[in-house]
């Protein structure tokens, strides 16, 4: 059967400000950046772990209609659409860093039965966590 | 659909991520407007025609689901936990959970079990429904 996930996907508004967000703020690897004529393939992984990318896609291209690429861009900002959950080894120092950065929360750092965690949104309405894994 | 559109519904899930953050404080929509950075009859229209409900109806279903977590997972008092979740008096917040989830948070209490789901999808799936 399967062995691993290796690909998750975001939509993204535009793939230079998605760039700025994940690997100037989060401090995520771009993994692979490369303009295929038809399309950037532009994904990104946490430093030292490539096998997991996150694949940041715009909306549109000739297999979605402008009408629902529109649909995709007003989900999209409307917080609607993609969440994806990372973990730290500090999850309120990350924090910290995040916030003097300027990075929007949309809930601070909270103990859970599982761990510490808090949340995001990337500029443009993408749900990210990060969660301190409660050790045994 | 254009840029300008795209633009406030960003603006507008940036008041609603702060109602969500800051449930408890005592939000209102000027404070709100100014988070989104609009004027305060724009926002609530706005708002409005993003969510399909008002931010008042939004903010309410949020300290309701607060309520219940509470009522669920500790043993404080349904007063305590009234005035914890942001509303102004244990009857106000007796009324509306009741108006939103059709039952008293005692009988809500009695009725109720923790799961051990990730909080954020029990946060999610737990909101109540107009």
């Amino acid at each position: 059967m399967f062995n691993a996930i290796t690909h998750s996907q975001l939509y993204v508004l535009d793939q230079d400000e998605a760039v700025d967000f994940y690997v100037g703020k989060l401090g995520l690897e771009v993994n692979t950046d490369v303009d295929l004529g038809f399309m950037r393939w532009l994904t990104v992984n946490v430093p030292g772990a490539p096998d997991r990318q996150i694949l940041l896609q715009l909306p549109g291209g000739p297999q979605m209609s402008e009408q629902t690429a529109e649909q995709v861009r007003d989900l999209v900002t409307k917080g609607a659409l993609g969440t994806v959950i990372l973990t730290t080894s500090d999850c309120r120092k990350t924090y910290e860093e995040l916030r003097a950065k300027g990075v929007e929360f949309t809930q601070e750092p909270v103990e859970q039965p599982y761990g510490v965690d808090c949340g995001i949104r990337d500029p443009f309405g993408n749900h990210i966590r990060f969660t301190e894994p409660r050790t045994a | 659909m254009s840029r300008a559109t795209e633009d406030t519904n960003r603006r507008m899930l940036r008041a609603r991520d702060t109602m969500d953050r800051a449930y408890a404080e005592p939000l209102d929509v000027p404070a709100l407007a100014r988070v989104a950075h609009v004027s305060p009859a724009h926002f609530t229209r706005t708002f409005r025609a993003t969510f399909g409900e008002t931010p008042h109806r939004y903010l309410q279903r949020r300290r309701v689901e607060r309520a219940m977590s509470l009522l669920r997972e500790t043993d404080r008092s349904v007063t305590d936990i009234s005035y914890e979740v942001g509303f102004g008096s244990p009857g106000t917040f007796s009324r509306t959970f009741r108006d939103i989830v059709g039952r008293s948070p005692r009988q809500y209490r009695k009725e109720a079990r923790a799961t051990g789901v990730p909080t954020c999808f029990t946060m999610a799936w737990t909101r109540p429904r107009d």
